[in-house]
């Protein structure tokens, strides 16, 4: 259901929203100020309540990776990490938070941190993002010299400060424990867990990494109440609660951050916000981010069985299943970061698949043989398909690199890449081998309109 | 020659170490702070990161070249990225891109003639719904069209 809301981007559209001053007369800060009174249990509490999935793409409830924080023990700091590494292809939305809201982020830093016992918040910002950068150091500037970060913010004997760490162009340390090894100065190459991050995580501490999305909710939910933030959603009973900003690119009219309740379809996403596809008809759309498979808009929901979480749609386009973390995984497909990349059928699959696996060939941090050597397996047979001189069979070879990435590496970057290759491998089966029986002269031979 | 850092970038150095429990957490800021600098993360550079920091060489020169950021050779002044992951690609990357290599008359990858320009493809840049887009030093420049990268080019090259 389309329910358009503000809680996330009411100071977008505001001259100077990213400034202290419009912050507090909507009434910043209040809700850190009052969390600095509260018992850490009773904020990870009204985060549960919250039912708020993270929003970085694997969408764990936010409240119940709050509670495993241990109890402080002495010399043994706690730290909230904040991942705004933003790269995932498609993915747009973090950075209109930094850009235009960094306060929101910065409060939520503090809620945060008086909830897992934590007292110094890093920021982990790609670099190239150097807008996002500076508002947040102006913003933290800003809020240091109120008095509501340092010593004793708002006058409460609770340090906490924040800072922005940089990264220095890499995909892979948007993974939290490639981010973890990147903020403690080495390569960022993801660890093996357990241990988790609650555990030992930044400088071998106990640790939270949270998505900025996620953490700039924070004050929203705080203010609400985590009930009512939860209830803003029409998957509120299945635990997938509030609102959160949903973005849409590609070949649409009007592409875009939208802030809307939970629950919106994607065919609302595509043609209420979206504007409508552009230049043609719906080809496929890749619900959040590159890493998670493609869906077709002749796909139909088949769960006949009462318990499934889809049941309540059987019959229909998948277009018209609510977004949620829960439902999206059960079409085989992920809910991701929520923002979406659509193809009209002026677009090739082919290339859009070569593209794509370009992208993990890059990124990939090379720790892991299945994964080092299988994406330049996948991208060097996509290079031969495009260019005309790939044999049916490598189709077939295709799916077994993709098969074999899958569940034989450190990190969810193996899935990442192998799930949606697989997903336009079956879904696109036939354009694939026509497009190798012609060498390609069958297709558009284009992703532009 | 000793890579030596400003006065201005010692009291930034100091500012970094501040953040952190360790010195080797300053890595990749002091890396960035010296490439601002110097242009390139240069041996003189990877010395002296290692130094400042109490790090192993070995160590600074798997970092610096695990990253795409730092240069591991010396670049124009001016550097130049043009996006070309799936939705710019959409949006039509491709032309921009030609259009750029064309106007500079080199490859991405590679630095203009008169060492003006590193012209370069990105991976996502986090700006999927203004695509086309580039990156221009530290300004993102979106909704591109041939006639908008003339402009940017012109500027650059100083044409």
């Amino acid at each position: 259901m389309l329910k358009r809301t503000t809680h996330l981007s009411a100071r977008y559209d505001v001259d100077n929203g990213h400034t202290l001053d419009v912050y507090l007369k909507d009434g910043g800060y209040e809700q850190a100020k009052r969390a600095l009174s509260m018992e850490r249990a009773a904020i990870v509490d009204e985060m549960k309540a919250a039912n708020l999935r993270g929003r970085g793409g694997a969408g764990f409830p936010m409240g119940v990776k709050w509670s495993f924080m241990p109890e402080v023990q002495p010399g043994k700091p706690h730290y909230l990490v904040v991942n705004a590494d933003e790269g995932e292809p498609g993915t747009f939305k973090d950075r209109t938070l930094m850009e235009k809201d960094p306060h929101s982020t910065i409060e939520g830093c503090i809620i945060a941190c008086r909830a897992m016992g934590a007292h110094t918040a890093y920021i982990y910002v790609r670099d190239e993002l150097h807008l996002s950068k500076d508002r947040l150091w102006a913003a933290i500037h800003e809020a240091k010299a109120k008095g509501f970060l340092g010593a004793k913010p708002f006058g409460v004997d609770y340090p906490v400060e924040v800072y922005v760490h940089t990264g220095a162009g890499a995909y892979i340390c948007g993974e939290e424990t490639a981010l973890l090894n990147s903020l403690e100065g080495r390569r960022g190459e993801p660890r093996l867990k357990p241990p988790f991050p609650a555990q030992s995580g930044a400088f071998g501490m106990p640790t939270t990494v949270n998505n900025l999305e996620s953490i700039a909710a924070v004050p929203a939910v705080m203010k609400l109440g985590g009930e009512a933030f939860s209830k803003l959603s029409t998957l509120h009973e299945a635990r997938d609660g509030g609102c959160r900003l949903f973005g849409v690119s590609g070949h649409v009219n009007t592409p875009g951050i939208y802030e809307c309740a939970v629950g919106l379809t994607l065919r609302e996403l595509i043609y209420d916000l979206g504007g409508g596809v552009k230049g043609g008809q719906l080809l496929a759309v890749i619900p959040g981010g590159s890493s998670t498979p493609l869906l077709r808009p002749e796909e139909i929901v088949d769960a006949p069985d009462e318990k499934s979480p889809l049941h309540k749609w059987h019959g229909q386009s998948v277009l018209d299943v609510p977004m949620g973390v829960d439902t999206m995984r059960a079409l085989g497909t992920m809910l991701g970061t929520c923002c979406a990349i659509v193809l009209s059928d002026k677009a090739c699959p082919v290339r859009a698949m070569h593209n794509l696996m370009r992208f993990y060939r890059h990124e990939s941090c090379g720790q892991c043989t299945p994964c080092r050597e299988g994406t330049g397996w996948i991208e060097r047979i996509l290079d031969r398909i495009v260019a005309g001189e790939a044999e049916m069979e490598e189709l077939d070879r295709l799916h077994e690199i993709a098969g074999n990435i899958m569940g034989n590496t450190i990190c969810a970057f193996g899935e990442g890449t192998a799930m949606p290759a697989l997903g336009f491998l079956r879904k696109f089966r036939p354009d694939f081998e026509q497009f190798v029986k012609t060498g390609g002269t069958s297709s558009t031979g284009k992703l532009a309109l | 020659m000793a890579f030596v850092p400003t006065p201005d970038h010692e009291d930034k150095l100091k500012q970094i170490l501040n953040r952190y429990p360790n010195k080797m957490a300053a890595c990749i800021p002091v890396l960035h702070l010296a490439q601002q600098q110097n242009g390139w993360v240069s041996d003189d550079v990877t010395a002296w990161v290692a130094e400042t920091l109490d790090l192993s060489t070995a160590h600074v020169f798997g970092v610096a070249t695990f990253y795409s950021l730092f240069n591991t050779e010396p670049v124009g002044q001016h550097q130049v990225w043009v996006c070309r992951t799936l939705s710019c690609a959409l949006a039509g990357s491709d032309n921009i891109l030609a259009h750029c290599e064309e106007r500079l008359g080199v490859q991405a990858g590679h630095t203009s003639a008169d060492g003006r320009v590193t012209l370069r493809t990105a991976e996502c840049l986090a700006s999927c719904g203004s695509g086309p887009m580039m990156q221009v030093d530290r300004d993102y420049h979106e909704n591109l069209t041939r006639e908008k990268v003339d402009v940017i080019l012109d500027r650059l090259t100083g044409g």
